[in-house]
C-alpha cells in the first residue's frame, strides 16, 4: 500500500472542507446548478435516474483490509448496505443523500481515501494491471509510477477543466491487463538496456467512437515521464474540440489531425518542457518507493501438500494465478455468482473480505477492471482453508476467465444515461451458462455488457459484446464478436468486435449467446482453441448464418403457434 | 461593486486609460502571436468564457513559462472563487470575478489548498 505522508493526508482534508463549502453554497443557492455539477462530478458526484450516485477512487486498484471495513461501514451508515466494483477500479454507492456527501468524504479521508476526480473533464483515477507487483511475466512493477501520475493529475491546476474526461492505464508486464490500448493515453512499462521507460499509446477509447489508441511513442525514458504528459495534455487542452462533447475526446483530435500532425504538435510542445522543471529525479521515485508497504514473504519451498477436494479443483484452475515469489499466488473472489449483478458486494461480504485479506494476503486486496476483487499474495498451502472460507462467503465461483464472469455496466436499473438493462441480461446469461462442465468445456471467453453507447461495461472488447440500445422506446441488445483488450497472442493487437447484424428482445439474448457458443464448439479445432482465436481465424460470418438461421427458424415457430393453438 | 482582485486583495479598478497597450487574448489565440506587443503592454487580458473552458490555464502558463512575461495577467469572463487558486498557479495575478461573484467571499478560494504536487516553474 501507498501511505500517505503530511501533504497527501492535508490535501484530501482540505479537498472535504473545500467539497463541503461548495455542497453549503450551492444548498444556500450561491451557486448555480450547471457550476455545481462541474464541481460535484469532479467528486465523483452524479445525479442519477434515482438518487446521487458517488464514485470513490481506488487508486490504481490498490486497496487496504482497513479501508475495505471503512466501505462496509459507509454503505452501512449512509447508503444502503453495498456497493459496486466498476470496470475502472472504483467502487460506487447507488443511494448517497447529496446533503451527506460531505461526511461520506470526510469518512473516506480518514483511512487516506477520496473521490477526487473520478468523474468530470479531468484526468481521471488511474488503472493498471491488478497483478501489479506479484506477476511472473511483470517487467516493471506500476505501483510508483502509477502514485506519481496520480499525485501529477491531483489538482493540476492547468489540467482541470479538459475538454473531455481523460484515462490513463499503466501495464508493466508482458501481458496487457490494464487494456491501455483502449484509454486516453496508455503507458506500457518497459526495459531497454535495463533502464526503465515508457511506450506511449494515445487517442484509444470506447464510447460512442470506439478506437484503438496508437504508438506515439516507442520509449520514453522514466524522467520524462511527466513532462511528456505535460506536452500531450497541453495539445490537447488547447486544441481538442469543445463544440461538441460527441467529439471532445483526445481520439477525436488524434484522428482529425491525423497522428503525424498531432506527434508533431506534442514533441514541439514537448520541446520546451524537456529537462523542466517537472522532470522526475531518483530522489523523487526513492521518496515514493519508501511510502509503499511491501509484503514481507516468506521462504517457501513451492511445493505445496497435494490437496484435492470436489469443487477445489476447478477453483484452483481458474481462479488462482501464479506469482512471482515461489509458494505463493494470486487469488480472485468472483463477485460474479449467478443472481448477483456483477460486481456487488455487500456490506457483510465487505467486512468478511476485509477478514480474509488480513488472514491470507497482508491485509491488502486489488480491484481488477474486471470487477472481481483479488488476494494478490496467499500462500499455495492456505489455498484449501481460503477456498472453504469464500465458498461459504459465495465468493468462490470458478468462473474467471470465463462466459459467466460478466463485466457489466450497472445499465438502466441505476443509470440515467442507459437505454437499456444490463444485470437483468447478464443474470439471463448467467443462468444459461450454469452448468460447470459445460462452463468449463466452453473455455476462456470475455463477455461484456454496456446499457449504452458510453459503453462503461467495455462492450467493444469483449469477445462477445453486447450493447443496449433504444428502439421506438423499447430495450434492445446488439450483438458483436471478435472484440479483446489485449495481445491474443504475440503480436496481435488488441481489436474492436464487429456488430454481427440486427438487435435482439432482451428475452432473446441468452439463446443468442448459445448459437454463438454451439458454432464455435462446432468449428473449434480443439479445446486449446478459445472462441476469441476461432472467431479470429474464420471470421463472423459462419456466426452470423448460425444466430441469425436460428432466429428466423424462432420467429417463424412463434408465427406459426396461433394457427396450431 | 468592485470585481477585480489583484494580488489575493480586492481592488477598485484605476478608471483612467492604462500606461500601456491591454492585448486581449481568446481561447483559441496563440499566445506566441502576441509576443512582439508584451514589452508595451499595461497588461494581458485571457478571456475565460465559460465556467469549464481551460483553454486560458495553459495560455497563461505559455505566457509566463516560455515568453517570460512579467506584467499583469488578467483573467476576465466567467471567473469564479472556484477558479481562482488554479489560475493563480497557472501565472496569473489579477482576476476580473464574473457578475454576481462576491469578491470578499472569493478570497476564500486562494485558500483551498495549501500545498501542490506539481512544479510549474
Amino acid at each position: 500500500m501507498y501511505v500517505y505522508d503530511e501533504i497527501d493526508q492535508r490535501l484530501v482534508d482540505e479537498r472535504v472542507a473545500q467539497f463541503r463549502d461548495q455542497t453549503r453554497r450551492f444548498m444556500d443557492g450561491k451557486l448555480a446548478e450547471d457550476e455545481f455539477r462541474a464541481l460535484r462530478l469532479r467528486n465523483g458526484l452524479y445525479i442519477q435516474r434515482y438518487a446521487p450516485m458517488l464514485r470513490i477512487a481506488i487508486p490504481y486498484g490498490l486497496l487496504s483490509a482497513r479501508q475495505l471495513r471503512k466501505f462496509a461501514d459507509i454503505t452501512r451508515r449512509f447508503d444502503r448496505g453495498y456497493g459496486h466494483f466498476s470496470t475502472r477500479q472504483n467502487l460506487q454507492l447507488n443511494w448517497p443523500k447529496l446533503e451527506e456527501v460531505p461526511e461520506i468524504l470526510a469518512e473516506l479521508a480518514s483511512v487516506q481515501m477520496h473521490a477526487i476526480q473520478t468523474s468530470g473533464n479531468c484526468v481521471r483515477n488511474v488503472t493498471t494491471d491488478h497483478f501489479a507487483g506479484v506477476a511472473p511475466d511483470e517487467v516493471v512493477d506500476s505501483f510508483v509510477w502509477c502514485e506519481l501520475i496520480r499525485q501529477w493529475s491531483t489538482f493540476n491546476a492547468e489540467f482541470s477543466y479538459l475538454p473531455r474526461k481523460f484515462k490513463i492505464a499503466v501495464n508493466g508486464a508482458v501481458n496487457d491487463r490494464a487494456a491501455t490500448y483502449v484509454h486516453d493515453i496508455g503507458l506500457h512499462a518497459t526495459r531497454r538496456d535495463g533502464r526503465v521507460g515508457f511506450k506511449v499509446i494515445v487517442g484509444g477509447g470506447l464510447g460512442r467512437t470506439p478506437l484503438i489508441g496508437q504508438v506515439i511513442r516507442e520509449f520514453l525514458p522514466w524522467q520524462h515521464l511527466l513532462t511528456y504528459l505535460d506536452a500531450i495534455l497541453r495539445v490537447y487542452n488547447r486544441f481538442g474540440r469543445r463544440d461538441n462533447i460527441h467529439k471532445a475526446r483526445i481520439k477525436i483530435l488524434l484522428k482529425e489531425r491525423g497522428m503525424e500532425r498531432f506527434r508533431a504538435d506534442v514533441e514541439a510542445e514537448w520541446a520546451h518542457l524537456k529537462d523542466g522543471p517537472a522532470t522526475v529525479s531518483a530522489k523523487e521515485i526513492a521518496r515514493i518507493e519508501e511510502r509503499f508497504t511491501r509484503p514481507a514473504y516468506e521462504r517457501l519451498s513451492g511445493t505445496a501438500v497435494p490437496y484435492s477436494a470436489p469443487g477445489f479443483d476447478a477453483w484452483r484452475k481458474r481462479n488462482v494465478h501464479p506469482h512471482k515469489v515461489p509458494g505463493y499466488c494470486a487469488v480472485t473472489l468472483s463477485l460474479k455468482k449467478t443472481g448477483v449483478p456483477p460486481g456487488d458486494v455487500t456490506a457483510d461480504q465487505m467486512d468478511a473480505i476485509a477478514r480474509l485479506a488480513e488472514l491470507f494476503s497482508f491485509a491488502e486486496l486489488r480491484v481488477s477492471h474486471e470487477q472481481n476483487l483479488i488476494l494478490a499474495d496467499v500462500r499455495e498451502d492456505e489455498l484449501p482453508e481460503l477456498w472453504r472460507e469464500a465458498r461459504a462467503l459465495g465468493l468462490a465461483t470458478p468462473n474467471i476467465g470465463l462466459i459467466t464472469n460478466i463485466i457489466a455496466c450497472p445499465g438502466g436499473d441505476f443509470c440515467a444515461l442507459a437505454n437499456a438493462k444490463s444485470i437483468p441480461v447478464a443474470q439471463a446469461i448467467q443462468e444459461r451458462f450454469d452448468d460447470l462442465d459445460y462452463l468449463h468445456d466452453i473455455g476462456e471467453l470475455d463477455l461484456n455488457i454496456s446499457g449504452c453507447m458510453n459503453a462503461c461495461g467495455h462492450h467493444h472488447i469483449g469477445h462477445i459484446g453486447i450493447l443496449g440500445v433504444d428502439k421506438h422506446g423499447e430495450e434492445w441488445y446488439q450483438v458483436e464478436i471478435g472484440g479483446n483488450q489485449g495481445e491474443t497472442r504475440p503480436g496481435a493487437l488488441p481489436a474492436l468486435g464487429k456488430v454481427i447484424g440486427p438487435s435482439f428482445a432482451r428475452a432473446e439474448v441468452p439463446a443468442v449467446v448459445e448459437d454463438l457458443i454451439d458454432c464455435y464448439l462446432e468449428r473449434r479445432d480443439s479445446e486449446h482453441e478459445r472462441f476469441i482465436d476461432v472467431v479470429q481465424r474464420i471470421g463472423i460470418e459462419p456466426f452470423k448464418e448460425k444466430v441469425y438461421g436460428n432466429a428466423n427458424q424462432r420467429q417463424a415457430g412463434r408465427r406459426r403457434e396461433p394457427l396450431v393453438a | 461593486m468592485a470585481t477585480l482582485i489583484k494580488g489575493r486583495q480586492v481592488v477598485a479598478e484605476s478608471p483612467s486609460s492604462p500606461d500601456g497597450e491591454v492585448v486581449r487574448l481568446e481561447p483559441t489565440d496563440d499566445p506566441a502571436s502576441i509576443v512582439a506587443r508584451l514589452p508595451g503592454a499595461a497588461r494581458v487580458e485571457v478571456h475565460f468564457p465559460k465556467f469549464g473552458d481551460g483553454r486560458g490555464f495553459s495560455i497563461g502558463r505559455l505566457l509566463r513559462e516560455r515568453h517570460a512575461y512579467q506584467g499583469e495577467l488578467r483573467a476576465v469572463g466567467h471567473i469564479t472563487r472556484d477558479h481562482l487558486l488554479y489560475l493563480e498557479r497557472c501565472g496569473f495575478d489579477a482576476f476580473e470575478l464574473r457578475a454576481g461573484e462576491d469578491p470578499v467571499e472569493a478570497l476564500a478560494g486562494f485558500e483551498a489548498f495549501s500545498a501542490s504536487y506539481q512544479r510549474f516553474s
